[in-house]
């Protein structure tokens, strides 16, 4: 039993940091600021989940899991929120749009 | 012992990094955000440490806070600059270069410079080095008493009993930076609304998100406060998420800020110094002492401080980062 709840924290946690990863990766190496907000927006909803799935079987209470779901709930709420902001200031200052590979 | 032992020294480095950066890097802009990036390692670095409720104060009050007010600072700094007609965007470019300063002091400063800074250096090496181990602290006292109190958190007992007069004098100050903010006031304002913005479209996502958060963040301050009598927790982290909250729904438009000369918002700003002057004062006659709590109503006392001072400190907060009034009074 536990030897199984360590294999699913150490497979959803690694898959999560994966996901952190790649949005760092996109983050550094998208062209612009709309293509980094998709990929650092994806990081933190699958990234923090994949985590906090991993996490869950680590908890002495149910109650505490729970906690864990609302902080998921929370991050993905402000990401999403933060992500529509930035965009929008974007959008409305005329920065610069990527248009695909000249 | 960590399953990763590069985890501390690792944080350690990038502690130091964004330290570093936060003082050197040339852009105001980047300087603040190093500074934000800062606090939230030092946060992780005080759960590393045990100290669970400094890292939630430090997350809250040293990056949260502290970086919203040096944010509104950059950006009330562009504005000003862009006012008067300066070229140079703070936001991207480095600092326009200084009007020519004196020549560099001669050799012999330089050299004491470094010397003193090396000898500085040294003693504090040399004090660090020569702390006895283990290192003495009434950590074992405070454990053993901890009953006379009533409350089960020994930061919380720290805070409001045995060291309360610290944070009554802490409340104060915190008092006081608010009164030093409200007296960059011109004369013609005082009394009116804090300039605090707020540019949301009424169908917008910020206003949605000012309907949607308050309930859920009001319901995790009044737990951050009750949950200090027992685990980490308590006044300070409570009033910064109430704070939050309350300038959120500010932001999004949806409650006006109240005027500096409310009565209302007056009293929220004075209850929490009054009930714990008020509470220490009566400890004269219940206990024979400035604060002193009879053990049997001690955590009722604390609590009932804990309660003013969350309520004082979401306002103080919230008014330090809405700024000096600039609309007129009406």
């Amino acid at each position: 039993m536990t030897a199984a709840l360590d294999a699913i924290t150490v497979v959803f946690v690694l898959a999560g940091c994966f996901f952190f990863l790649a949005g760092n990766v996109g983050l550094l190496r998208f062209p612009d600021t709309l293509t980094r907000l998709h990929a650092l927006t994806k990081a933190d909803n699958l990234g923090l989940g994949l985590v906090v799935i991993g996490l869950m079987p680590r908890m002495d209470h149910p109650l505490s899991a729970l906690k864990l779901l609302l902080v998921w709930a929370l991050g993905m709420l402000a990401a999403a929120t933060v992500g529509q902001l930035i965009a929008r200031s974007v959008l409305r200052r005329g920065l610069p749009i990527w248009k695909g590979p000249q | 012992m960590t399953a990763f032992p590069l985890l501390d020294p690792a944080l350690c480095f990038v502690i130091l990094t964004t330290a570093v950066l936060a003082v050197a890097i040339r852009t105001v802009f980047a300087a603040v955000v190093s500074f934000i990036v800062f606090g939230l390692l030092m946060a992780i670095a005080w759960v590393r440490l045990g100290a669970v409720d400094v890292a939630l104060t430090e997350a809250a009050i040293g990056a949260g806070l502290t970086g919203v007010l040096l944010l509104s600072t950059v950006a009330r700094i562009a504005k000003h600059r862009a006012d008067r007609g300066d070229d140079v965007p703070i936001l991207e470019g480095p600092e326009p270069d200084p009007a020519p300063t004196d020549p560099l002091p001669g050799l012999a400063t330089q050299s004491l410079a470094i010397v003193l800074s090396a000898a500085v250096a040294a003693a504090l090496v040399a004090a660090v080095a020569l702390l006895p181990v283990p290192a003495p602290g009434l950590v074992a006292e405070v454990g053993s008493r901890l009953s006379e109190t009533g409350v089960e958190s020994p930061v919380t007992a720290v805070l409001l009993a045995y060291r309360g007069y610290d944070t009554l004098l802490e409340i104060v100050v915190l008092l006081f930076a608010l009164l030093g903010v409200w007296s960059l006031t011109a004369d013609a304002r005082w009394g009116g609304q804090p300039g605090l913005r707020h540019l949301a479209r009424p169908d917008g996502v910020m206003a949605y998100l000012g309907r949607l958060l308050p309930p859920i963040g009001l319901l995790v301050g009044v737990y951050l406060f009750w949950i200090g009598g027992y685990r980490p927790g308590g006044a300070f982290q409570a009033g910064t998420v109430l704070a939050a909250v309350w300038l959120l729904a500010v932001m999004a438009g949806l409650v006006p800020i109240p005027k500096v000369s409310g009565i209302r918002l007056r009293l929220a700003l004075v209850i929490g110094p009054a009930v714990f002057l008020a509470i220490g004062l009566a400890g004269y006659p219940l206990h024979g002492a400035f604060l002193g709590y009879p053990p049997a109503i001690a955590k009722v006392l604390i609590i009932l401080i804990e309660a003013g001072l969350t309520i004082s400190i979401a306002t103080i907060l919230g008014l330090l980062v809405a700024g000096a009034p600039e609309e007129r009074p009406s």
